[in-house]
């Protein structure tokens, strides 16, 4: 049996364009075109060769499609069809340049990751076997490393439009945090000046709109809680 | 102007949201001990003035007092910048707001040890 989906698809090919705009389409899904990313790929295949967007894993791995679904950043291929109102509204996530529809340009988000020197900083001689890390200490990355980088939760952040070239956003925040978390990690002294500063970690003002957010549940606000304690534990 | 290379650190922050937070702890204790000495005399706060004239007639009363609005303008100063620093891009722009803050806060607490003492 087939269904079919109504959607209103935010356009914008900019060598064409004057501006953007809002295309409608319908498309018929059948029964195993349960995710949101299966009825895009059919109004691809279907009606429209032009919709451009970013897939790859179409598992929640790759975090390559992250759109705006009716108001609200997410991952199409982790978001039912059957939980959103129609016509279902799709825009590209908010905040970055739009290379061309669903596409942003997200060279500002990984710049603020690559900021953070997101990789185990320790200049110790290398010692015979690998570093170990205790089953405890291994405990403390659980619920950051499973950032997929999707920039879901920093273009939900108001803070991160306002000031993204200063403000790193949460998901840079939850990655310096997973480095400071690290028990292999030796730099927690340059890790934590580096984000001394009125901008790159001060402007989150806990509106916990990352949070909200989340594809893979995992909490920004509270890692940034924790670089504040961590800050405090190093200053009193 | 010489462009910020991204990525560097301004060495500073931690202190503006310490103080942010210890200036509302402040707050919070001088509302709780005001509330409860109005509650102690026995008066209600909007009392006649001679009253009020009285409680502010201790000193304690007006160190307390004088502490509260040091923390207020503090906590104000640094929320209020931190709304320029989101929404106003332009340096000068916000030299000249900062500045008029400034005069502004200042003026206020000149005036609180006028009024207070
Ligand atoms: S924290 Fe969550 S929303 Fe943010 S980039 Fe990582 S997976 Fe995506
Ligand atoms: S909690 Fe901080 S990082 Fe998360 S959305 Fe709010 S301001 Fe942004
Ligand atoms: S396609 Fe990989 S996360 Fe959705």
């Amino acid at each position: 049996m087939t269904k079919k989906v109504k959607f209103s698809i935010y356009r914008y090919n900019p060598e064409k364009d004057a501006k953007p705009y809002f295309q409608d389409y319908e498309v018929e899904v059948g029964d195993h075109d349960k995710k949101l990313l299966n009825a895009l790929v059919k109004i691809k295949d279907d009606n429209d060769e032009s919709l451009s967007f970013r897939r790859s894993c179409r598992e929640g791995v790759c975090g390559s499609d992250a759109m705006n679904i009716n108001g609200r950043n997410g991952l199409a291929c982790l978001t039912d069809i059957a939980d959103l109102k129609q016509p279902i509204t799709l825009a590209p996530i908010p905040g970055l340049p739009v290379i061309r529809d669903l596409i942003v340009d997200m060279t500002q988000f990984f710049h603020q990751y690559h900021s953070i020197k997101p990789y185990v900083i320790d200049d110790r001689p290398m010692p015979e076997h690998e570093r170990l890390q205790s089953p405890e200490e291994r405990k403390e990355l659980d619920g950051v490393i499973e950032c997929i980088l999707c920039a879901c939760c920093s273009t939900a952040c108001p803070s991160f439009w306002w000031n993204p070239d200063k403000f790193l956003g949460p998901a840079a925040l939850l990655h310096a945090y997973r480095f400071l978390a690290d028990s292999r990690d030796q730099a927690t002294n340059e890790r934590l000046d580096n984000l001394n500063d009125p901008y790159r970690l001060f402007r989150c003002h806990t509106i916990m709109n990352c949070v909200d957010v989340c594809p893979k549940h995992l909490n920004p606000t509270r890692a940034i809680s924790r670089i504040k304690e961590t800050m405090l534990a190093r200053n009193v | 102007m010489v462009k910020l290379r991204k990525g560097l650190s301004a060495g500073h922050g931690f202190n503006a949201w310490l103080q942010q937070r210890v200036t509302a702890v402040v707050m919070l204790l001088s509302i709780i001990l005001f509330v409860g000495l109005f509650a102690l005399a026995g008066k209600v706060i909007n009392s006649d003035i001679t009253s009020w004239q009285q409680y502010f007639s201790y000193t304690i009363v007006r160190v307390v007092a004088q502490i509260t609005v040091l923390a207020v303008i503090l906590h104000a100063w640094i929320g209020v910048r931190d709304i320029v620093m989101d929404y106003v891009k332009c340096m000068y722009g916000r030299v000249i707001l900062y500045t008029l803050i400034i005069l502004w806060l200042l003026g206020s607490t000149i005036y609180s040890f006028y009024v207070l003492w």
